[in-house]
């Protein structure tokens, strides 16, 4: 008892500043008065709640965007690595472009296009693509060098032309490093999808950078949450999607294995 | 076969130069190369002596720098190289299958670009992979890399006779293979080529596979150039110089033993005799050759059975079916190294060698090899004697 109630006075003064620290944190973040983690998980649920169609649609909005901008990206960067690859000089040249733009922050990258795009989706959607490229560019260069060069001369010589061989035998066979490469642009574009918000771009960056703008200010900090966790929920659907179509590609997968059984009957 | 094969066709390199850009000596320098419809030849020599690039000229996987390739008497130079390449089988090291295509679609590459229709391809596919000897319902539709090497490399000569080409391009194809699969598909290629007939370049390092398989065999020294074009029996008794004679290596006398043929050697004659035959003559035709014995043949001229004086004395009418079963025969396309082990192992001194439709040709002994071995030494000999007495009249 003696033990305890020394426990508890000896306890008393230390929780002043804990005490204080919260209670600037509630006034900071508007939790009001019940804060453990149910109500406010509650409240975070209320946000979302109200804002349901709102919420779906800039999701929605985010997913097209990435998809599109990662669709062009990997046009694009495959093209770029196909066109280099044979030359190392040139692919070395194409990678390490793709690496200094890479380095450039995406809030100055987006800023940087203000002037030349204007706000909304045309700047927003030319940076992800500009981020997106560097690891598909790399990959699909690394990919095609590390084809056995024994089988593309097997190709060649059984008289398949180069454009044959390259679609038939090399693309498909650095398909999974290329595929890698796309899955790691994805999830840089789902991140910098987020920052586009500065430019106005469309997504859930909108949330993010709304609740940023008045902290403080009541369901701040739901709505940056709603837009993070948004973002992470979709770069797991994203990634989910990636190993189910890496699983269908590979060689003995279903899709190959539909083209090869149709193409042997 | 369902359709019959296209045979092979002669190829003449005439003056076939390559310079490799930065490289002081070119890989193959003027040369000259006749190869007869229908042959293998083997292109063998040490490694950057200039075998491969001579190959590869003749598909144009790399372009000669001066000089002409005739194939069946036309320039390759006016042939597009993909079409060119499409009717000239390729098979490389390691077989180079496509790891991401079945069996089955590797093999169906050329028909394909060639475009055959499906029906046709598969049929085709099954019937190349028996020919190989893989059973098609377990192989068609498995990935290469569930494949031993040696059904890689079956696969790989699959694909590459798939279109039926008379020409075959094969540049170490066994290469990577352990010592008893390399050997196993050596025999099944020689098998192949009795009924296909195709024209095969073949580039290898190994100087005993290149006796086993050429026809005839150019040897090749750096830089890029021949030093004998020969049949391997030439090549082995009398080597141009010094440089083939250290190529070859020592035992020459024992690979001239697995390169002679049983049929190529004088075979020892024995009695023989029908078994209908009546046995009194047969008794007087052995009591003149000397050694007391006969062989007994069905109608089909096939030996059947050894008889002795013994069996025969005091017996009326026909032969019959007296007498000591053969305990085997020789195929007179046996090598004469097979022919001695089979010698070894038979329970009589003396075993009758067979030919076509395993009719009597006559018998081999342990004496008969030997007599062979001694004329074809001496043939050596004088060979060398009169070479070095060339040299040094020369």
């Amino acid at each position: 008892m003696r033990n305890l109630s020394s426990d508890l006075s000896g306890r008393q003064p230390r929780q002043l500043p804990g005490m204080e620290l919260r209670k600037r944190a509630e006034r900071y973040f508007g939790f009001g008065a019940a804060s453990s983690v149910t109500s406010w998980l509650m409240n975070l649920w209320e946000y979302v709640e109200d804002r349901w169609d709102l919420i779906l649609f800039e999701t929605a909005q985010h997913a097209s965007m990435v998809a599109q901008c990662v669709l062009v990206a990997a046009v694009l960067g495959v093209l770029v690595g196909v066109a280099t690859y044979r030359h190392p000089r040139m692919a070395s040249l194409a990678t390490s472009s793709a690496g200094v733009l890479f380095t450039v922050p995406s809030l100055a990258l987006l800023g940087l296009m203000i002037p030349l795009l204007g706000l909304g989706v045309a700047p927003s959607v030319t940076a992800i693509v500009i981020y997106a490229l560097l690891p598909i560019v790399r990959n699909t260069v690394v990919g095609l060098q590390g084809v056995d060069p024994l089988l593309v001369d097997a190709a060649r010589g059984i008289g398949m032309s180069r454009r044959r061989t390259l679609a038939r035998i090399e693309l498909p066979l650095a398909w999974p490093v290329i595929l890698t490469g796309i899955r790691v642009s994805t999830q840089l574009a789902m991140g910098i999808g987020a920052v586009a918000a500065y430019v106005s771009g469309p997504g859930l960056g909108e949330q993010i950078f709304s609740g940023l703008a008045r902290l403080g200010g009541a369901n701040a900090v739901n709505a940056t949450l709603t837009g993070t966790i948004g973002v992470a929920v979709l770069a797991l659907l994203f990634d989910a999607c990636y190993v189910l179509l890496g699983r269908l590609t590979a060689p003995d997968g279903p899709l190959r294995r539909l083209v090869t059984r149709s193409a042997h009957v | 076969m369902s359709e019959p094969s296209t045979r092979g066709v002669p190829i003449e390199l005439r003056k076939v130069t390559k310079a490799f850009p930065g490289g002081r000596a070119p890989a193959v320098q003027e040369l000259d190369l006749t190869i007869a419809a229908g042959e293998i030849v083997v292109l063998v020599g040490p490694s950057g002596c200039g075998k491969t690039t001579t190959m590869r000229m003749i598909n144009r996987l790399i372009e000669p720098t001066s000089g002409d390739i005739l194939i069946d008497g036309r320039s390759s130079r006016d042939i597009d190289p993909d079409r060119l390449r499409r009717h000239i089988g390729y098979v490389i090291q390691q077989a180079g299958l496509f790891p991401h295509m079945t069996v089955a679609s590797n093999i169906a590459q050329v028909p394909k670009l060639l475009g055959w229709d499906r029906r046709r391809i598969a049929e085709r596919v099954d019937e190349l992979l028996t020919l190989v000897g893989l059973e098609p319902s377990t192989f068609r539709d498995t990935f290469p890399r569930r494949l031993s090497g040696g059904q890689q490399q079956r696969v790989g000569v699959a694909r590459a006779l798939a279109a039926d080409p008379p020409v075959l391009l094969m540049d170490e194809p066994f290469g990577a293979l352990d010592p008893i699969s390399r050997q196993r598909l050596q025999d099944e290629l020689l098998r192949l080529q009795d009924d296909l007939s195709k024209t095969i370049v073949f580039v290898t390092h190994d100087i005993d596979e290149a006796l086993k398989l050429g026809d005839h065999i150019a040897i090749m020294q750096r830089p890029g150039h021949i030093v004998q074009y020969a049949r391997p029996a030439e090549i082995l008794t009398n080597p141009a110089d010094a440089y083939v004679e250290e190529f070859l290596g020592a035992g020459s006398s024992m690979r001239l033993l697995s390169l002679t043929k049983v049929g190529d050697i004088e075979l020892d004659q024995v009695p023989y005799a029908a078994e209908d035959a009546d046995a009194r003559e047969v008794l007087a035709e052995m009591e003149r050759d000397g050694r007391g014995y006969a062989l007994v043949l069905d109608g089909m001229r096939r030996p059947l059975r050894w008889v002795t004086t013994a069996h025969l004395k005091g017996r009326e009418g026909p032969v019959g079916t007296t007498g000591d079963e053969i305990s085997g025969s020789i195929g007179r396309r046996k090598t004469l190294q097979d022919a001695l082990e089979e010698l070894l192992n038979a329970d009589t001194d003396i075993v009758p060698v067979t030919g076509r439709h395993q009719a009597y040709e006559g018998a081999l002994s342990l004496a008969t090899v030997q007599n062979a071995i001694q004329s074809i030494k001496a043939r050596e000999r004088e060979r060398r004697m009169l070479r070095l007495g060339r040299e040094e009249g020369g």
